[in-house]
């Protein structure tokens, strides 16, 4: 085992050269993908533990909402369990905390946590997403699927805003047509009723 | 007896034109999906469900066995060319696979993936089909505590053993628990979780799970990173095997094949553990230690038979016992659920033809694979080369088809984004994901069994205790949850003894 765990160690430490040696993108700012990741402790990690104890905090609350009459087919009811796994979020919260504040990491050596975080690219995407469902039963499958496709591949660095925009429209039709009408799945036709 | 007899009617079943036509379809799907970067034979079936829904349960469940083995092959070959394992199972495949193609023997690396897999999954399959039914039977006598130490056991072994840090995976599985309590409570009708959404009462399904934290999650961390254009990939030239290398491999096969199974069978045993022992063992056994970690075949061989033989032993414990302990098999329970039919010891009673014919179906897919897709490696690499922006756009674009067809709702989209975004912090992170896909589909679960034991006891915690079997169970759990200790005392001991040697 311990060979096998030193194969992993070893994979975890070629990947960053492999990415180092990679060419630069056109027009990425990848520096920080090739700078070494921190000694010091990952802090941001702590983040995560906020999030278990909020996540606890919620399980809690609304457990405590619950009626905890106990019938004879269920002695226990619905409450025991949520308030078993509250407890257990903030312990493991607790925990992690520790473990971050003495320098713990996750996968892969933690290989990740010095990289530049992209947070406007990540904004973008979100919002192509969201937008095809706040439209996709006003608009239908076909106008959504096709603006979400066209949206994402924008998003994620394609120039060739036309050859984008064909691909999306004959994904989305060819998605309708062959799923909602041929398999019979449930997709909107929106404001195409009719035509389509 | 009966069960060969069983297995021959699921071959009746397959063969007719219109049900091959449909193993072939969901091979090559299958093979597609589970070749894009990131995402995997889980990642396939999740993806591919909305389509099975227009068919009947036999052609499905002969599509899912055709997907199974497909995705599977296709997360190895992605693993040999990209130098990116798609799964934590292929890391291993990574380490020999990817020098290999570098120093240009991808052709026999792949080959020796693709005929390692088929052997390994003809082995296992074989396997399945024997003890499954023994599974069964072991199972039939099991009562609701023993169930309940079983999925306890499945839950904590999958958090803790599994990758590099407990902490994290307690925190993943902890996440899976959380979100698997969200609905209606089955037995009193009240609400949990849902801070009154309506959308929520009925629970958020396992493949929104899947395909949110994977695929979603997946793009996210895309865009998070921006590292667009296409990765470097290998050109492959003929895919075939000289004399030396079958010479080298098949030993590595059979090794791996029997590393593997008994693994997979083993709740929570898992694919990583097997692949590691069979790099370790053909490391150590191999004539040609000198080449390993420069790309010695028997390092592809044998994790790579290990792996399938490993996906093909977890079906044991869905099918016999309806416990999935992998991402692939909880995706695949989920699908069965779509169907009405609870995998379970009743299973073979109640749906046999059905499970014949998916077990049938493993064989074919198997087989198919190993024909149609040696010559079709060169093409299929092609996939690779779609450039990433249109790749994931094409990922999230059939991702929320499937979300939105699944539900009819546009707020499944919203809840498959949400999770996403979880998938992309725990990526940031290093926290395993497999604890929580199965916290998700085996919380429920384990708490309705634990909830029956107590109405049998009448609310006496001792009812959590039944036979001998939960109590060699909690055995292995304190055994699982206590090691850390024991490796700690151990360390410590050593140190100690290293000091005063040191002294002396």
């Amino acid at each position: 085992m311990t060979t096998g765990s030193d194969a992993v160690e070893q994979a975890a430490q070629e990947r960053p050269a492999e990415e180092a040696g990679r060419a630069p993108d056109t027009d990425t700012t990848d520096e920080a993908v090739v700078a070494e990741h921190p000694k010091q402790p990952d802090f941001a990690q702590l983040w995560v533990c906020g999030f278990l104890g909020l996540l606890g905090a919620l399980v809690i609350v609304d457990a405590a909402r619950l009626g905890g009459f106990a019938a004879s087919n269920d002695p226990i009811g619905p409450k025991p369990v949520p308030i078993i796994l509250g407890i257990l979020l903030f312990v493991v919260a607790a925990f992690y905390a520790l473990d971050v504040v003495r320098g713990g990491h996750g996968e892969d050596e933690g290989a990740n946590a010095g990289q530049h975080f992209d947070w406007k690219t990540i904004a973008a995407l979100c919002g192509v997403f969201i937008a095809n469902a706040l439209l996709i039963d006003w608009l239908g499958w076909v106008i959504s699927g096709s603006i979400l496709f066209w949206g994402s591949a924008i998003v994620l660095g394609s120039r060739k805003y036309v050859l984008a925009l064909a691909i999306a429209v004959v994904l989305a039709l060819g998605t309708f047509y062959g799923f909602a009408i041929g398999l019979g799945l449930g997709l909107p036709a929106g404001v195409l009723q009719g035509i389509l | 007896m009966e069960n060969l007899n069983a297995l021959l009617d699921g071959f009746s079943a397959i063969l007719t034109p219109g049900n091959l036509l449909i193993a072939l379809l969901g091979v090559t799907i299958g093979t597609a999906v589970g070749m894009l970067p990131g995402l995997g034979t889980a990642m396939a079936i999740a993806l591919l469900l909305p389509i099975t829904y227009g068919m009947e349960p036999t052609q499905a469940f002969i599509m899912f066995g055709g997907i199974f083995y497909g995705g599977m092959y296709g997360g190895s070959t992605t693993a040999i060319l990209l130098n990116t394992p798609g799964q934590s199972s292929s890391v291993v495949t990574v380490l020999e696979g990817f020098k290999m193609a570098r120093a240009g023997r991808g052709g026999q690396a792949l080959a020796t993936a693709a005929i390692g897999s088929f052997v390994a999954g003809t082995i296992a399959t074989i396997a399945l089909v024997f003890v499954t039914p023994i599974t069964v039977e072991f199972a039939i006598g099991l009562g609701a505590p023993d169930y309940f130490a079983i999925m306890v056991m499945a839950l904590v072994a999958t958090a803790s053993v599994l990758g590099s840090s407990r902490i994290r995976g307690f925190a993943s599985l902890l996440f899976g628990l959380v979100v698997g309590t969200i609905g209606i409570d089955a037995v009193t009708g009240q609400q949990r979780l849902t801070y009154g959404v309506p959308e929520l009462a009925n629970g958020i399904e396992i493949v929104t799970v899947a395909v949110g934290a994977f695929a979603v999650g997946e793009a996210l961390w895309l865009a998070a990173r921006r590292r667009n254009g296409t990765d470097e990939i290998i050109p492959v030239g003929r895919v075939w095997m000289g004399k030396s290398d079958w010479r080298r491999s098949w030993g590595p096969w059979l090794r791996g094949s029997a590393l593997g199974f008994p693994f997979g069978a083993v709740p929570a045993g898992g694919a990583e553990v097997p692949t590691f022992l069979s790099y370790v063992t053909e490391r150590r056994l191999s004539k040609h230690k000198d080449e390993f970690g420069k790309g010695a075949i028997e390092g592809v061989a044998g994790p790579e038979a290990a792996n399938n033989a490993s996906a093909a032993g977890t079906l044991v414990p869905m099918l016999a016992l309806g416990l999935p302990c992998n991402a692939t098999a909880a995706v695949m329970l989920a699908a069965f659920q779509t169907y009405g039919i609870q995998p379970g010891p009743l299973l073979f009673e109640e749906q046999s033809a059905l499970v014949w014919t998916l077990i049938a179906g493993l064989f074919v897919g198997n087989a198919m694979l190993l024909v149609l897709n040696m010559p079709l490696i060169p093409m299929w690499v092609k996939l690779l080369r779609i450039p990433k922006p249109y790749l994931f756009a094409g990922i999230l674009f059939f991702a929320s088809m499937g979300a939105y067809a699944t539900s009819g709702q546009a707020f499944e989209l919203y809840i498959l984004l949400a999770l996403g975004l979880v998938g992309l912090g725990m990526r940031r992170f290093g926290i395993p994901m497999l604890p929580m896909i199965v916290g998700v589909i085996l919380g429920p679960m384990a708490e309705r069994q634990a909830r029956m034991s107590l109405q049998l006891s009448g609310g006496d915690l001792s009812g959590l205790i039944g036979g001998p079997v939960s109590w060699v169970i909690y055995g292995v759990i304190a055994v699982i949850a206590l090691w850390p200790l024991v490796s700690w005392l151990r360390r410590r001991s050593r140190a100690a003894k290293d000091r005063e040697l040191v002294a002396a």
